[in-house]
């Protein structure tokens, strides 16, 4: 009797242990992580960096990624900042928006950075922003956006739409034609991007012919191509994302359609996409950014020959790359001019800050903390660089609201 | 009027597609009963298969052989395709036989790692394949009225895909040893059948299938690591409504869900139509169960 | 009785182990940590569901994404109507609505947090009762659920005005009140969800326990010898499968309020599967290997990904393979041979529960 009691304890001895063993491992793998991030060190400063590293995004992101990474070896061989090297911590947000938000919660809670440079999708940069607000942390984005944003806690460099959209827009109807045709995955930046050039076309005369959003990943452009040759616009505006500007400019390529008949105009599409689309594909077809690797300036040609010789003769230069690297250079020049690396004093310093980047002088506008930045239209060439066709005179100042233009009232609220 | 026969084009097209993706699936899932998840995988393996077989053309030969690449290519990415097809049925497939769920849950595991395994190898962006020359354009039957020959070469394919399987099946001795060990695999291994070689040629054979599948995909979308996963619910879907283990099934499901798809795209709009096609089918579903084409048999539990 | 019983299983015995290591956790760990494992927690619940109609009925639901999904977008919802201070939430103004559209409106009550177990209970019951009904069953009940998170997620992003698109809901200001940034509501939000994942356990355990649990593994072994024996499986099938659409639209309230967002992304068919993945590691057919499996694949998924990103892809997904083919019964079932071979333990009672056939 005893003994059969010592072994049912036995048993259950064992099986407590097994599990003590498992969420004791797991408890002390937190702990151990915890413990090798305490902050002590106080020659450097901590900053990091969070992109979709795996993941669907994977494929733009790891190239931002690196722009950042070589602005930080930049700046840390010319001495870094105050006096102190920039160590990295990098963070892979997985290419879904709760994984980033977790991500960041990490980076400003357990690893106390100075600031982060990241996000690419709006999903992602909505899913950090509250944990960027309620920690008081601070985020430098890159990426061209839809607007109607500014958060105290975010700086961004990449184009607000009146930066991009709205001048391409009205390029588009002195040049190409009044009748617009829109495409777009169907998220948010291609959706309000659409509502802005309505409002647009409104105001000036345009008309709109067709609009149609696909589910993201999406592969069959046949039908909406059809619906393009019926309505026969003059141009279509482009805001897909991703694998289906491939499906979509191969299909239309096909369907007999060429630039003098219909010309797109992408904002989504730079160097770096245009090489999985395949140039043959694109050659003739417009897009409107900052910046290109062709950018005629003395910064970019350094900007070019480091970056193709840091990651290979093969890559190749863009648009969110350069803002990328900008926001680095921006940053540490921020917290010089500070003399901090305080939220509140570098936000301060960085007000009006000036840089010669790459796409030329860029500067912080204080008041929604977005750049001033000169648009460009570009034509893609057959061997899938960019040339400029059109600029502005100088950088335009961010509107990320739309708060100058009469026919914008209402959009925003 | 052009539009609307356009349209009905583009439906065919569609579907054609549709069923060069399940025809694989057909083979490996309607026949074999495993859930292949990786199937999609096998589509991506074809089309990096393209994209190698065109850099060895740049590369290598002389610039007028660019033209031909595709005709080697077709046959390389079904070998490519069904070789990996064979070693992961020696390894992981051969375990599942009978475990329909756990085949489905394996094989999961197997396209993570092959999705991994392409980005390692070619880099996380998407790749270009040119197509040859000859793919480029379109037959012109009025100037509103344009066929691509892409779309008609994959059209072609799809039918000589069909016949080949169809002679494979019905009228070879390979095929009959196959439908025999399909439907009783002890009756079939006493009568002398080596029923172990016999999954491991189908299965190699259904993912060769898929490569060839891959390859012709290359001409009309992106080809990156992630290519397979948005096929892998339509070519489900496609053998499921078609009734599994029939290939008139398949033929019948790809057309319905292609055209479906592209008549309510046209009618509505992508997303909607996206919805109302998925929601039609299952509602299908719940009045045949089995699907449109059912393979009698007297097991009950079937 | 029922608690002695309860004590003397044991797979409850190390429930009571892990729950009370999961109380203890504060004293070790950091409000970030907390919080992480919070997050955590409601994914046991999840898993636990799952395992009750994986495990025990033998129903593979590759959708339940979708009722987590529904669970949570239910108290998204009403967060974000509390952090809207009565006016339009951010989302519904830049997309062009310019009034709370109908289906919003119950949400600024606290008793529409009930729709939390309403929605996905009723929508199980709807799907559960067609598909059950017309015999739908094994692979083509998968193949239809994964359909089903299809249709959802395109649904979810393409009525962006309703449903904040691919962003989602986020920027929760408050929940009842309490500010979701302070220390102190995570921790009252950690607590809450060792409560739940307490009572989603004990009710399933009680399920399991009793005759209905033995019906489901009678209708996961054999559902036409059931059939003949005069039980109607249909109804026991829409019931186990409403429990667990509860269960995880209970385990996706539990994680919003935690991690601060929904997305369409956290219904799609990938997660949907990944939590499948979770009860086959930690063990299908005994609960305690959800819950372990769960924590344990979600912890590691945390701590590698931190340090590499690209390995992890290939550890999962070889985990997959070997778990699924080399370890049916999971990690539970691994410590089970291992404990009955090194103590020559064998316990009779036990065995019901070892054999996890697939369906027929």
């Amino acid at each position: 009797m005893q003994i059969r009691f010592l072994r049912k304890m036995k048993k259950k001895t064992a099986l407590a242990m097994a599990a003590l063993f498992v969420s004791s491992a797991f408890l002390s793998g937190c702990a151990g992580t915890q413990a090798s991030n305490s902050n002590n060190d106080k020659n450097t400063i901590k900053v990091g960096v969070l992109h979709s590293l795996s993941g669907t995004m994977a494929i733009s992101e790891v190239s931002v990624k690196d722009a950042e990474m070589m602005a930080i070896d930049e700046i840390n061989a010319k001495g870094g900042v105050l006096g102190k090297k920039i160590e990295v911590v990098t963070e892979d947000g997985a290419s879904d928006p709760a994984v980033f938000a977790e991500k960041a919660k990490k980076l400003l809670q357990q690893d106390k950075v100075a600031t982060v440079f990241g996000c690419w999708t709006s999903a992602s940069r909505k899913a950090v922003l509250p944990v960027f607000e309620n920690n008081h942390g601070l985020l430098w984005y890159p990426v061209q956006y839809e607007g109607m944003e500014s958060s105290p806690n975010i700086f961004y460099t990449g184009a607000a739409p009146n930066q991009q959209i709205v001048p391409a827009v009205d390029w588009l109807l002195k040049n190409k034609g009044k009748k617009f045709f829109l495409i777009g995955s169907d998220y948010v930046f291609p959706r309000t991007a659409n509502k802005i050039i309505k409002a647009e076309l409104k105001a000036k005369g345009g008309t709109l012919v067709g609009e149609e959003y696909t589910p993201m990943g999406h592969t069959d452009y046949s039908t909406i191509i059809n619906k393009i040759k019926n309505e026969k616009p003059d141009v279509v505006f482009n805001t897909l994302n991703g694998d289906s500007n491939v499906a979509f400019f191969k299909q239309l390529k096909d369907a007999g359609i060429n630039t003098k008949d219909l010309i797109t105009c992408s904002v989504s599409i730079a160097e770096e996409e245009v090489r999985g689309i395949g140039a043959g594909n694109m050659a003739g077809q417009l897009v409107s950014w900052n910046y290109y690797q062709t950018t005629d300036t003395p910064e970019n040609k350094t900007f070019v020959k480091n970056y193709k010789a840091k990651y290979g003769q093969d890559r190749v230069t863009d648009d969110p790359i350069e803002a990328a690297y900008d926001a680095v250079y921006l940053w540490a020049a921020a917290v010089e001019k500070a003399g901090s690396t305080d939220v509140d004093k570098v936000k301060a310093a960085a007000k009006g800050l000036e840089f010669n980047a790459p796409e030329g002088k860029v500067k912080i506008e204080g008041e929604n903390q977005h750049l001033w930045k000169t648009v460009r239209i570009g034509e893609v060439q057959a061997d899938g660089s960019i040339k400029e066709v059109w600029s502005t005179p100088g950088p335009v100042r961010p509107d990320p609201y739309l708060k100058t233009y009469d026919w914008a009232k209402g959009l925003a609220n | 009027m052009d539009i609307y026969i356009l349209q009905i084009f583009n439906g065919i097209s569609v579907s054609s597609i549709f069923m060069l993706a399940a025809l694989g699936l057909a083979i490996t899932f309607g026949l074999m009963k495993i859930i292949n998840m990786a199937h999609g995988e096998f589509i991506m393996i074809g089309a990096y298969a393209a994209y190698i077989v065109q850099n060895f053309f740049t590369q290598y030969l002389p610039a007028s052989f660019f033209n031909w690449y595709f005709f080697i290519a077709i046959p390389i990415a079904f070998l490519l395709a069904a070789s990996i097809g064979w070693v992961l049925e020696r390894i992981i497939i051969c375990h599942l036989y009978g475990r329909a769920l756990d085949s489905m849950l394996a094989t999961w595991g197997v396209s993570i790692v092959l999705q991994q395994l392409a980005r390692s190898i070619f880099g996380a962006p998407n790749v270009d394949v040119k197509s040859p020359n000859w793919l480029n354009g379109a037959l012109l039957l009025s100037p509103g009225l344009q066929l691509p020959y892409k779309r008609l070469f994959i059209m072609g394919m799809v039918i000589i895909c069909m016949l080949i399987i169809y002679y494979l099946m019905y009228c070879s001795n390979y095929g009959r040893k196959i439908r025999a060990v399909m439907q009783n695999r002890d009756m079939a291994a006493s009568l002398g059948i080596n029923t172990r070689k016999i999954d491991s040629y189908t299965f190699a054979f259904g993912s060769g299938l898929a490569g060839i599948a891959g390859c012709a995909l290359t001409l009309l979308g992106s080809i990156g690591p992630t290519l397979g996963t948005g096929y892998i619910v339509n070519t489900f879907m496609v053998v499921v409504l078609g009734g599994v283990g029939s290939l008139w099934g398949t033929i019948a499901g790809g057309l319905l869900i292609g055209t479906g798809n592209t008549t309510l795209e046209f009618l509505t709009n992508t997303t909607s139509g996206k919805v109302l096609v998925f929601t039609l089918v299952i509602l299908f579903l719940q009045w045949r169960p089995q699907g449109l084409f059912t393979v009698h048999s007297r097991s009950l539990d079937e | 009785m029922f608690v002695k019983k309860f004590i003397k299983a044991p797979a409850n015995w190390t429930f009571l182990i892990i729950i009370l290591s999961l109380l203890a956790a504060p004293l070790f760990l950091s409000v970030f940590r907390i919080n992480l494992l919070g997050k955590f927690i409601s994914y046991a619940i999840l898993a636990i569901g799952i395992d009750l109609i994986w495990g025990y009925t033998g129903i593979l639901s590759l959708g339940h994404g979708v009722f987590f999904g529904l669970g949570a977008y239910a108290m998204g919802m009403y967060l974000k109507l509390e952090a809207a201070h009565g006016k339009l939430p951010d989302f519904m103004s830049w997309s062009g609505l310019e009034h709370l559209p109908a289906i919003w409106a119950p949400f600024s009550n606290p008793l529409s947090l009930l729709f939390i177990i309403i929605i996905p209970a009723l929508l199980a019951a709807v799907i559960g009762y067609l598909t059950f009904k017309n015999r739908i069953r094994g692979v083509y009940f998968s193949i239809l659920s994964q359909a089903l998170s299809l249709i959802f997620v395109v649904l979810f992003i393409g009525q962006q005005a309703y449903t904040g698109g691919t962003n989602g809901l986020t920027s929760f200001q408050t929940i009842f009140g309490l500010s979701l940034a302070a220390d102190n509501t995570k921790y009252i939000l950690y607590y809450a969800s060792i409560l739940f994942l307490i009572l989603v356990y004990t009710y399933c355990r009680f399920i399991v326990n009793h005759r209905i649990g033995k019906i489901l593994i009678a209708i996961r072994d054999g559902e036409n010898r059931v059939r003949f024996s005069g039980y109607n499986p249909t109804i026991y099938k829409i019931f186990v499968y409403i429990s667990s659409a509860a269960i995880a639209g209970i385990a996706g309230a539990i994680f919003v309020p935690q991690v601060g967002i929904i997305s369409p992304a956290e219904m799609g068919i990938v997660p949907s599967i990944e939590m499948v993945i979770w009860v086959a590691i930690g063990g299908r057919g005994t609960l305690i290997g959800a819950v372990i499996g769960a924590i344990l694949v979600n912890g590691l998924k945390s701590g590698i990904s931190e340090s590499f990103p690209e390995i992890w892809s290939y550890f999962l997904g070889l985990t997959f393979i070997v778990v699924v083919i080399f370890m049916p019964e999971g990690l539970v079932g691994l410590v089970k041979k291992y404990a009955s071979h090194l103590f020559t333990w064998h316990n009779k009672k036990e065995k019901i529960i070892q054999k996890a056939p697939s369906i027929n």
